[in-house]
């Protein structure tokens, strides 16, 4: 059989196969379903410093092959995660990674201060690309200087252990911000994050989202990503994980020759609870069908 | 233990143009995993421009057939393909979904069991069960007109139906919250229905101290807890309908402040 592991940062993956933070809840909801396992790693919902308590409702609309979010980074805050969640998700197998956000950088820098300690968390995922939040998120992932400022800081907050940035796609040039965060040590970019969109009822004459604006995802979203992948794989030395819109294994595979190492599955977990599984069958079965020794192999080999 | 499986349409009862009622089978043939009373699945449309799941209550439950009903309005492009599917035919399932409804009540307990249109649906299931728990249940129903109440015949076989529609057509002329039924003594109110009425039967259990739960049915994309796209404000905060619901106990919403 060949080999599916990848390496990001100091992490050595079993195969390229992840999920995407606030698409897999804490990893428990899907044990039904999957052997968590199995997975390269699963990345979990957003945390904050403090308590969240989210957007209002509604937060989501079905859209053409996709839908819009507007949850807000609804979430009990670092503290409560580490007292109450951790101990319980610590055991589920796989490796265990935590996405971080924040209202401003000392924020993100004390969040990922507080998880550095965990011996069961191996890596972060800093989130500077939330569409969803007044304050913070995508404002950082939008400028070179913020983007960098963030990743400076939570690069000291959280020394040793592998930094994974999550881009936004919703600016001029994703590949100017990879660059600025890659000169800051990150060890890792993930993208996209979802595209900024909007859905109005017509018949009621109003936004069918609570904050009017929200995050699309889904294979709507798809060529986009597949574009900022190649781009951003090209600018950067640092290993790109790519997402958006990955349906099945074959969607995960064009992210690959694309340029990214690893990928993630989001929404696709809602339709289907075992689509990563399926996506890792896939990738078994390519490298047999293709005679592939190494899935690096194919990494960017377009 | 929530599970994904392929079902068998064994039959689609057409009620009329916009309700159906498809009784399905696992395709494997194994036996019905255990399902609560106002519990829901989430069912994979295979249609145009239908992308997520859509969750669906479930009307009724027969272990005798290994058979579950659901009782589908069209409400959309995924409802309408659902009502027109054919026997024979394959729908992949996520149940069961979400917690149900109280069945434990004092002994021999005087019930009302209150629903709006569709919503009438988990209100059959949850009857069986409270009748067969030596419960007294009594259903209060309520609809636009006589042709769009449904499986009446069902729910007279369990216990007294009230009824109110909108034009008069059958039963009192009025919303379900005038009916003079209300007004007499009860338990327990077991309510689903659009958003305003049960609110407002809501509003009636907080005056009278009726004991009240209701079945929300904000949207959702995954039903697993996972998206926290269906939150409701509750005494403890935003919690998904999907996995704290889709009851309630009228207590722990913030409708009353």
């Amino acid at each position: 059989m060949a080999n599916l592991s990848v390496n990001i940062g100091k992490l050595q993956l079993s195969n390229p196969v992840m999920t995407a933070s606030g698409t897999f809840g804490y990893g428990e909801e899907f044990t039904p379903f999957i052997d968590i396992n199995r997975l390269g790693a699963y990345i979990i919902k957003g945390t904050t410093l403090n308590h969240r308590e989210g957007n209002d409702y509604p937060r989501m609309v079905e859209t053409p092959s996709g839908m819009l979010n507007a949850v807000g980074l609804q979430n009990k805050g670092v503290d409560y995660f580490i007292e109450h969640i951790y101990p319980r998700i610590c055991s589920l197998g796989s490796k265990l990674i935590v996405n971080v956000s924040g209202a401003n950088v000392d924020d993100y820098a004390e969040t990922a201060r507080r998880l550095h300690g965990l011996d069961d968390v191996s890596a972060i995922e800093v989130n500077i690309s939330c569409p969803n939040v007044k304050e913070g998120g995508m404002a950082f992932g939008t400028t070179t200087n913020g983007a960098a400022e963030v990743t400076r800081a939570v690069r000291q907050a959280y020394p040793d252990k592998t930094l994974i940035v999550k881009l936004s796609p919703n600016v001029t040039s994703i590949a100017d911000i990879a660059k600025a965060v890659e000169a800051e040590g990150a060890d890792s970019v993930s993208l996209i994050n979802t595209l900024m969109g909007m859905s109005i009822d017509v018949e009621r004459r109003k936004p069918h989202l609570s904050t009017v604006t929200g995050g699309l995802s889904g294979p709507a979203v798809r060529p986009v990503a597949v574009r900022m992948v190649w781009q951003v794989a090209k600018a950067v030395s640092i290993p790109v994980i790519g997402l958006g819109g990955i349906m099945n294994g074959r969607d995960a595979i064009e992210f690959m020759l694309a340029g990214a190492t690893a990928v993630e599955i989001g929404t696709a977990n809602f339709i289907d609870p075992a689509v990563t599984m399926k996506v890792i069958d896939f990738m078994e079965d390519y490298c047999i069908r293709h005679g592939i020794n190494d899935i690096n192999e194919i990494v960017g080999c377009i | 233990m929530k599970q994904v499986k392929d079902f068998i349409i064994i039959e689609n009862i057409s009620i009329n143009s916009s309700y159906s009622k498809l009784i399905l089978s696992p395709a494997d043939g194994a036996i019905l995993p255990v399902i609560l009373p106002g519990q829901f699945v989430q069912v994979a449309v295979e249609a145009p421009d239908v992308f997520l799941r859509r969750p669906i209550s479930i009307n009724d439950v027969d272990r005798e057939s290994n058979t579950l009903t659901l009782l589908v309005r069209n409400a959309g492009r995924g409802t309408a393909a659902l009502i027109g599917m054919n026997a024979g035919e394959k729908l992949n399932i996520l149940l069961p979904l979400g917690n149900g409804f109280t069945t434990e009540c004092k002994a021999g307990s005087r019930l009302l069991l209150i629903g709006g249109g569709v919503g009438v649906a988990p209100l059959l299931y949850l009857g069986r069960e409270l009748k067969a728990k030596g419960h007294h249940p009594e259903f209060l129903l309520g609809a636009r007109s006589a042709g769009d109440l449904l499986s009446l015949d069902e729910f007279r076989s369990i216990g007294p139906v009230h009824i109110c529609t909108e034009d008069g057509s059958e039963g009192i002329k009025g919303l379900v919250t005038t009916h003079p039924t209300l007004s007499e003594s009860y338990e327990h109110y077991y309510c689903c229905g659009p958003a305003p009425m049960m609110k407002a039967i809501a509003s009636i259990a907080y005056k009278n101290g009726t004991n009240c739960e209701v079945s929300l049915e904000n949207m959702m994309a995954c039903g697993l807890g996972a998206c926290l796209c269906c939150v409701e404000k509750t005494v403890k905060g935003n919690v998904c309908v999907c996995t704290e619901g889709p009851v309630f106990n009228i207590e722990s919403l913030t409708w009353n402040q």
